[in-house]
């Protein structure tokens, strides 16, 4: 066995792990680790110019590759500025691990200068974390991380290490298979539920598939569109399972919830049967819990069992992996289930789709945000991974962009990151350097992690930042439009900066652009370029998500529009 | 609706890891009524004993939670339990030594410690017991009175 200090186990580990790029920043408790990446260079690390951004790119990194991305900090502001992060991956279930420096064990309880409880904070946000006391410890707890991360319901494993435990030398024990008595995830489902849950749907009349970004973790999408066009059944997607049927896919009703679809929300409301595949049954998703599928019965399929029951009640629980779940309901589904039961349902809800489709209404004078997400979607559809910030241009481009398939759209759905999308696309491009990495962005969102510019010219990861600029915290405008008289308290964004110069300075590119005409020139320049660049675009101030479920309001009560 | 429920959970013996129980517990609103918490012999594991009280679905949910954590290894609801707490007491000496003694007996209590000014009387019994001794406690002016927590253990 050999002999070696703590901080070359660590980074002896991100080997045996296939790491190929880690983000991250140094400081001076993790400098013994930073030490060892200059000797041996086995991975690319990319030096981020924030914590933050470091953890967003391994998070995008991993939604992109489904391999599990990491990060490395230092202790104190650090890891506090890591956080966020940690908070976003947690939320959203991203296999990442993030690695920070603290202060020596002798000096850990004496408020040293960089000292945090970090274990303390991060334990509310990941899913398991660790503080390594001793260098004996640490192989395993490096091996026992990455599989944590990337096992189970997946999560973000944090591992603190004390300055002194890099410094000591220990042998270099790596296990080669990880097996823990206290976790033991389930990734095979009850066959007699599987049985169960096959004849609810053979005998419902109303079924509707409820798609969740479980589906994509599980990389169970296949199964799923197999699952869906065999039995004509209606399908509607969680924010986070865009993707998972193609766009075009005659089943899928469109995304569900406070910004879903009128037939996708009425769906859920009218069914009588919802296969939940591997959702959460999020608020933004549910509305009013009371009224939610009131009339359903509910099949439920998670691998992680807190996930069910949690907020409604399920009459045919599922735990296992999906994949596995559904390797075994489609052939019996297929034996029992009979495409043609479901005609009048398909029928009822193509009326609610022609009733009220998506749409928005075009102008000759100003750009529409809506036109901008269609445009994009019309010149790279299936060959670009869309990151978005969080805000209206993040549902605009969950309703309207077209989806290919899944890990194709990168955005923070349960934690509903501002700042987010930037670092994230760069993450995605490291990840699948041959695709276009597009952020849609707005100005609120685009100036949370600005600095990055540098980071993404400097490692050459061409992203190409779309601002939707409406010069306001568009989203929490509209609610202040609805719901607060049009009292716009601090969302006037109307002092910015100049992106154009903003970009350039940095090293990018930036467009200013106004119309259709040059928002065309501008995104294929900047494809051609293939540089990181900022294509600020003036849209229209006052556009508005629609529909909206306003927050606690039923599915089936949408504001369709509004009229001033 | 609340009830009122004992369970039991069986984690690795590792630091932090009481902190991500309580944690658990706090961060999501559950109530905890009592908490023990002592190794198990000749093993790598701890035993937690919690009395906590909810809805049949926060119960159920609880007990997800719980399983959730890495360093958990079992979590055991009780059904059929013989449960016990432990009580102790310092009366002044000035109080019938002999009635204070009765009343220990009555719950199988005894007196643990005779000092200069003041006797320690303890008891284990089933929770309620234990409610009502210390209720009958009253008339002699303790000083101090401290309640472990259950011990619980199935039938």
């Amino acid at each position: 066995m050999q002999q070696m200090t703590g901080a070359r186990m660590v980074v002896e580990a991100m080997k045996r792990e296939n790491v190929e790029v880690v983000f991250g920043y140094p400081g001076g408790a993790i400098m013994n680790v930073y030490d060892e990446i200059y000797k041996h260079r086995y991975f690319q690390h990319i030096l981020t110019r924030h914590e933050q951004a470091a953890v967003h790119a391994a998070d995008g990194y991993a939604r992109a590759t489904g391999k599990v991305g990491v990060a490395f900090v230092t202790s104190g502001p650090g890891f506090t500025n890591a956080v966020t992060g940690l908070a976003t991956a947690y939320m959203d279930s991203i296999p990442i691990v993030v690695i920070s420096g603290q202060v020596p064990m002798s000096m850990i309880g004496t408020d040293a200068f960089q000292e945090i409880d970090a274990v303390g904070i991060s334990r509310p946000c990941t899913k398991h974390n660790f503080l390594v006391k001793d260098v004996k410890e640490l192989p395993f707890i490096l091996k026992e991380a990455f599989y944590l991360a990337k096992s189970g319901r997946p999560g973000p494993v944090h591992v603190d290490i004390p300055k002194d435990v890099t410094a000591q030398i220990g042998e270099f024990d790596y296990p080669q298979e990880m097996r823990l008595e206290t976790y033991k995830p389930t990734y095979k489902g009850n066959m007699r539920q599987i049985k169960k849950a096959v004849e609810a749907i053979a005998k419902a009349k109303k079924p509707v598939f409820y798609l969740g970004g479980g589906i994509v973790r599980s990389g169970a999408y296949e199964l799923v569109r197999e699952f869906v066009s065999f039995t004509q059944i209606p399908a509607v997607e969680t924010l986070m399972a865009r993707g998972v049927l193609r766009y075009d896919d005659p089943m899928l009703l469109g995304m569900v919830g406070m910004h879903g679809t009128y037939a996708a929300n009425m769906a859920m409301s009218e069914a009588d049967l919802l296969i939940a595949l591997g959702p959460r049954f999020d608020d933004r998703v549910t509305g009013k819990l009371s009224e939610f599928a009131k009339y359903a019965e509910i099949i439920h399929v998670d691998i992680d069992p807190s996930s069910i029951g949690k907020l409604v009640h399920v009459d045919y629980p599922i735990v296992g992996d999906l994949k596995n779940v559904l390797k075994e309901m489609i052939p019996l589904a297929k034996e029992k289930v009979d495409s043609a039961r479901y005609e009048n349902w398909r029928e009822i809800l193509k009326r609610y789709q022609e009733l009220h489709p998506l749409s928005y209404e075009d102008s000759g004078e100003v750009l529409k945000p809506e036109w901008v997400i269609q445009r994009v979607g019309e010149k790279l559809k299936g060959r670009a991974r869309i990151s978005t910030d969080v805000g209206q241009h993040q549902m605009w481009t969950a309703q309207f962009y077209p989806f290919t398939r899944p890990e194709e759209f990168i955005t923070s759905g349960g934690l509903g990151t501002m700042g987010f999308g930037f670092p994230a696309a760069m993450g995605v491009k490291r990840g699948v350097p041959d695709e276009i990495a597009i952020n849609f962005s707005g100005d609120g969102s685009i100036l949370m992690n600005i600095q990055e510019l540098i980071t993404a010219v400097e490692y050459r990861l061409p992203v190409i930042n779309i601002v939707l600029n409406n010069h306001y915290l568009g989203m929490v405008r509209q609610w202040q439009t609805f719901f607060y008289d049009k009292r716009y308290a601090e969302t006037d964004l109307s002092m910015q900066p100049d992106f154009v110069k903003v970009a350039e300075s940095f090293g990018g590119i930036g467009y200013r652009v106004e119309t259709k005409e040059e928002f065309d020139r501008a995104l294929e320049e900047a494809i051609s370029k293939n540089v990181v660049a900022i294509i600020d675009v003036i849209v229209d101030r006052y556009e508005n998500v629609l529909p909206m479920v306003p927050a606690g309001g039923s599915l089936y009560n949408m504001l369709l529009e509004y009229k001033d | 609706m609340s009830e009122r429920r004992v369970i039991s959970v069986i984690v690795s013996n590792e630091h932090g890891v009481l902190t991500r129980i309580t944690g658990l517990f706090a961060a999501r609103g559950y109530n905890i009524e009592t908490l023990t918490v002592a190794p198990i012999p000749d093993s790598k594991y701890s035993r937690l004993t919690i009395v906590t009280s909810g809805s049949p679905r926060v119960i159920e949910q609880i007990i997800k939670q719980l399983h959730k954590l890495i360093p958990v290894y079992k979590v055991i609801e009780h059904e059929e339990l013989i449960e016990k707490e432990m009580v102790l007491a310092k009366i002044p000496l000035g109080e019938r030594l002999a009635d204070v003694e009765a009343l220990c007996k009555a719950y199988n209590g005894s007196i643990v410690n005779v000092g200069k000014d003041g006797i320690i009387v303890m008891v284990a019994d089933e929770p309620k017991r234990v409610k009502n001794f210390v209720h009958a406690l009253s008339t002699f002016a303790p000083k101090e009175i401290i309640r472990g927590g259950v011990v619980a253990i199935e039938r």
